[in-house]
């Protein structure tokens, strides 16, 4: 245990923007989760590993010499293919029935793409240096990773702009009809099928931005996916689904609480804090709703 | 009557005779054992109750570390034995070998079943996908930090007491199968007469609608925890054995394997038929004949393979051998199988 933290302001001030900046990221890869979850009623256990393999496409990116920054726009066109092809030969199989059905499937899948990856790209733990230095606040006592604020301002730009576009387009009006009733948008002339496959395709692609700027803010590995997932399933039930600003903000919170948990338990246990987190959330919204006598659904 | 008689008698005598026939494949039928007693449990809760858990690995885990632990720390001081790491300072004798196994299993089964109960009342409350994830979150969490507790190793492991030198070479072996097989058959026998009682019928209830059952004035939630208790009795056992037959504990590729075991129980289960006697067996058995294939041929793919039969599975096959068999020969899978269980299942469909 090491209570530095509420010796040194300084520390509270560096783990609150740390985690900040953080959890915007992860807003970004809960959103999409949000988003498949409230479409397809899917809870996609292989999330986690759509965003390692989209850093991963980054980090190639930077190995061939081109600046990683561009893995911001390749890397979710690629995982879009990627994510309709997983649609195609497997989520749409799963999709009208029962949710255990699909989390053990996307487990599978899981499994499978973390062993893939493990194959093409090795096992060590990689990052694409951005080569953005760093900047100091407040006297030289924070500081703050240029790359960092990057992959922040890129997330928020790219959640307004997914917000817009599923306000305005014809395609976002699909998919938010068909999250209403599929069967009545079906009536009404949406091609569901078309729709699921995109919304697959658009979750997919949120990965592979927020891949890329993990690959360059922190590390990927081809097994630090499962985390993720967690993190994007723990950020969606406390803010519900489809609810923006509800994720922007529990994301950012879930974002400080691991750089305090970090900080006072020690980086061994950070991961286990996350997960236990989970439980702690679940079991607290269970006895919440017990009062009622009603559950979770 | 009399078949069921015939075959219990014949697995029994092939079970006995195994390690001598096959001396090679002692330790694969030790885990073979192993893995089927893990089915069993899981089927108890996926299968019968109908909550699809991640987290009985939780279980396995806790066993296998709390075996090793009591058999070293009934003797040595537990410390100083997994700071050695692999060069021992103690040796056990044969006799605190036993006695510490002895005592070790029965704290490996104790305890989880106690800690089933304890957080039992908190995560059943839970229904669904939420008690998957809930499951899930836990038997990840558990691996992460029992990897950063120094007394059981951390981060480099737990070395368990090595077999003494007593009964020749093939002593270790045959000690650890016969050990697993009698906990396979504890295990079966002690499902099937739970299976053969209203608890069964209870859990089937809770599994086919919950609230109905609660209606009917059934109270789901103690049902639910004496279930899951069960299931962490048996799991907290398979541990404490494996641990010894593995004779290395780690904390997240061992003992709270979530990728290995952790879904090995689920999709043996599923692959054998959830919600069957039998199922979970013949699951389990189908699935590690697959599996040695596999990571014998296949090294460095197993576990895309296990990632493709898990989609296959799931997807294409979710009733698993014994329901496909039940659709295909309902009058002889009653005769071979299991007589009153089937029309006990009948007569409730």
């Amino acid at each position: 245990m090491d209570f530095m933290v509420f010796q040194y302001p300084m520390i509270t001030v560096q783990a609150c923007l740390d985690g900040l900046l953080l959890g915007i990221l992860f807003a970004l890869i809960a959103y999409g989760m949000a988003l498949q979850w409230g479409v397809m009623n899917i809870i996609n256990i292989a999330q986690g590993d759509l965003v390692i393999l989209g850093g991963y496409i980054a980090y190639f990116m930077y190995l061939y010499g081109i600046h990683p920054a561009w893995g911001v726009i390749v890397s979710p066109i690629i995982m879009y293919f990627v994510g309709v092809g997983i649609y195609k030969l497997v989520i749409n199989k799963v999709v009208d029935r029962d949710l255990f059905i699909s989390i053990l499937a996307t487990f599978g899948i899981s499994i499978l793409f973390m062993q893939l990856m493990n194959f093409a790209f090795g096992a060590d733990v990689v990052l694409a240096n951005s080569g953005y230095g760093t900047t100091m606040l407040f006297d030289n006592n924070v500081t703050l990773p240029n790359s960092k604020i990057f992959s922040a301002f890129v997330s928020i730009v790219f959640a307004i702009c997914l917000v817009i576009y599923m306000k305005k387009s014809k395609l976002g009006r699909a998919i938010r009809a068909t999250a209403q009733n599929a069967r009545a948008a079906k009536i009404l002339g949406v091609d569901t099928e078309k729709v699921y496959a995109a919304t697959f395709g658009i979750n997919a692609a949120l990965c592979g931005v927020a891949g890329a700027l993990i690959s360059i803010t922190f590390t990927i590995h081809p097994y630090m996916g499962l985390p993720y997932t967690i993190r994007s399933f723990m950020i969606v039930i406390v803010a519900g689904l489809g609810n923006l600003p509800g994720v922007a903000m529990s994301g950012m919170g879930l974002g400080v609480f691991e750089e305090f948990a970090d900080y006072i338990l020690g980086t061994e246990f950070r991961i286990g804090s996350v997960f236990l987190l989970l439980v702690l959330i679940l079991v607290y919204r269970r006895f919440k709703l017990s009062r009622k006598r009603e559950y979770l659904k | 009557m009399n078949k069921n008689i015939l075959l219990y008698t014949a697995i029994l005598i092939f079970g006995l005779a195994a390690p001598f026939v096959f001396p090679a494949f002692k330790v694969q039928l030790s885990i073979l054992c192993v893995l089927i007693v893990l089915a069993i449990t899981w089927n108890i809760q996926g299968g019968e109750m109908g909550y699809n858990t991640f987290g009985n690995i939780l279980f396995y885990g806790l066993g296998m570390y709390l075996c090793a632990s009591v058999q070293v720390g009934m003797f040595f001081p537990l410390a100083e034995w997994t700071e050695s790491g692999g060069e021992k300072t103690f040796v056990h004798t044969p006799a605190q070998f036993f006695q510490g196994m002895a005592a070790g299993l029965v704290v490996a089964a104790v305890v989880p079943t106690i800690v089933a109960g304890l957080i039992g009342y908190a995560i059943l409350g839970l229904r669904g996908h939420y008690f998957a994830i809930c499951t899930l979150g836990l038997g990840v969490a558990a691996g992460e930090i029992s990897g950063g507790i120094e007394i059981i190793g951390a981060g480099q492991g737990f070395t368990t007491p090595p077999f003494p030198n007593v009964g020749g070479l093939e002593a270790r072996g045959e000690f650890f199968y016969f050990l697993s097989f009698g906990a396979l058959i504890l295990t079966f026998l002690a499902v099937r007469s739970i299976y053969s009682t209203r608890f069964k019928l209870i859990l089937n209830a809770i599994r086919d609608n919950e609230d109905k059952a609660e209606a009917m004035g059934i109270e789901t939630m103690k049902y639910k925890i004496i279930g899951w208790m069960v299931s962490a009795f048996f799991c907290g056992l398979a541990g404490g054995i494996m641990g010894g037959l593995v004779g290395y504990i780690d904390s997240t590729d061992v003992a709270f394997d979530g990728r290995e075991m952790g879904v090995f129980m689920v999709l043996m289960a599923i692959l054998g038929g959830k919600g069957t006697l039998w199922g979970p067996v013949i699951g389990a058995t189908v699935f590690h004949i697959f599996k040695e294939g596999f990571w014998t041929f296949f090294l460095g793919w197993q576990y895309v393979a296990l990632g493709i039969l898990i989609v296959v599975i799931v997807i294409y096959f979710p009733e698993g051998i014994m329901g496909w068999l039940r659709e295909k020969y309902p009058e002889r899978f009653g005769e071979t199988i299991d007589e009153a269980d089937r029309k006990a299942q009948v007569e409730l469909k």
